[in-house]
């Protein structure tokens, strides 16, 4: 049952995520990548991740997604024009690279992470029962305390960066 | 028992991402492409997750936080080169090429 619906869901995001590829108009590529993250989502929810589920919606779907499409309304690019996507050439040579890369890819199909790193049969269940948020939060200001400030002084710096690039004169 | 389908599909998602970057001309576009292939490795990470441990849940929150941050930094950059010539399409952009 759960292998079913989380196919289901990845056929939704490869779908989306060609046709996200292939529209012409900006707007309708970021919203086909909306439904590719609405997918994505649910599959980690299925792959029992309940909290970073929640935190794709919020920040990618909710924040990073609205802020590429108030770039493309701000430029003025949701009206019909001609097409960005590359002649016969271009789609020839990304078929290609593309192919290439999948068949390399293909070596994923079989890889099984070995024995002596996997956890325990359950552990899984255990650390739902205390709760995922709990199992993330740990981690998160234990061992990684350290890089969890840094990707503060890297969120700072980013802003301060789209402020003054953004700024016609400081 | 849900491993393999996730790499699979990671697998195809950041293909198609790849082809996305080769395939279009849209500066906008393109970014999100690179947006689709960080999901796709962030699919990978939780998919191990479940047999390796909630360490790659940790990374994937970092992965969010530096994607934000470098979609907030290229918009801003694509819209200071909008200023300066106003055009998203990559081909017109060649003021570096000589």
């Amino acid at each position: 049952m759960t292998v079913t619906f989380f196919w289901i869901f990845g056929v939704i995001a490869m779908g989306s995520g060609l046709l996200c590829i292939t529209r012409k108009s900006p707007v309708a590529s970021a919203l086909w990548l909306v439904v590719t993250l609405f997918a994505l989502a649910a599959m980690y929810v299925l792959l029992d991740a309940q909290f970073i589920a929640v935190l794709q919606v919020l920040v990618y779907a909710g924040a990073i997604m609205v802020l590429f499409l108030f770039v493309i309304m701000l430029l003025n690019l949701g009206r019909p024009g001609p097409t960005d996507i590359k002649g016969p050439m271009g789609v020839g040579i990304a078929a290609v690279l593309g192919g290439t890369l999948l068949l390399q890819l293909r070596v994923l199909g079989n890889a099984a992470p070995p024995a002596a790193i996997q956890l325990p049969e359950g552990t899984m269940a255990a650390v739902q029962q205390q709760g995922m948020i709990a199992a993330v939060a740990g981690p998160l200001f234990g061992a990684y305390l350290i890089p969890f400030e840094i990707t503060s002084l890297l969120l700072l710096a980013a802003i301060v960066g789209a402020v003054v690039l953004a700024k016609r004169r400081l | 028992m849900l491993l393999g389908p996730a790499l699979a599909i990671s697998a195809v998602l950041f293909t198609l991402g790849v082809a996305g970057v080769l395939l279009r001309r849209n500066a906008i576009v393109i970014f999100m492409c690179v947006e689709l292939m960080l999901n796709a490795v962030n699919l990978t990470f939780i998919a191990l997750a479940q047999r390796l441990g909630v360490g790659g849940q940790v990374f994937v929150f970092f992965v969010m936080a530096v994607a934000a941050a470098e979609a907030a930094v290229g918009l801003a950059i694509i819209l200071a080169v909008y200023r300066h010539k106003p055009t998203v399409n990559l081909q017109d952009i060649s003021l570096l090429k000589g």
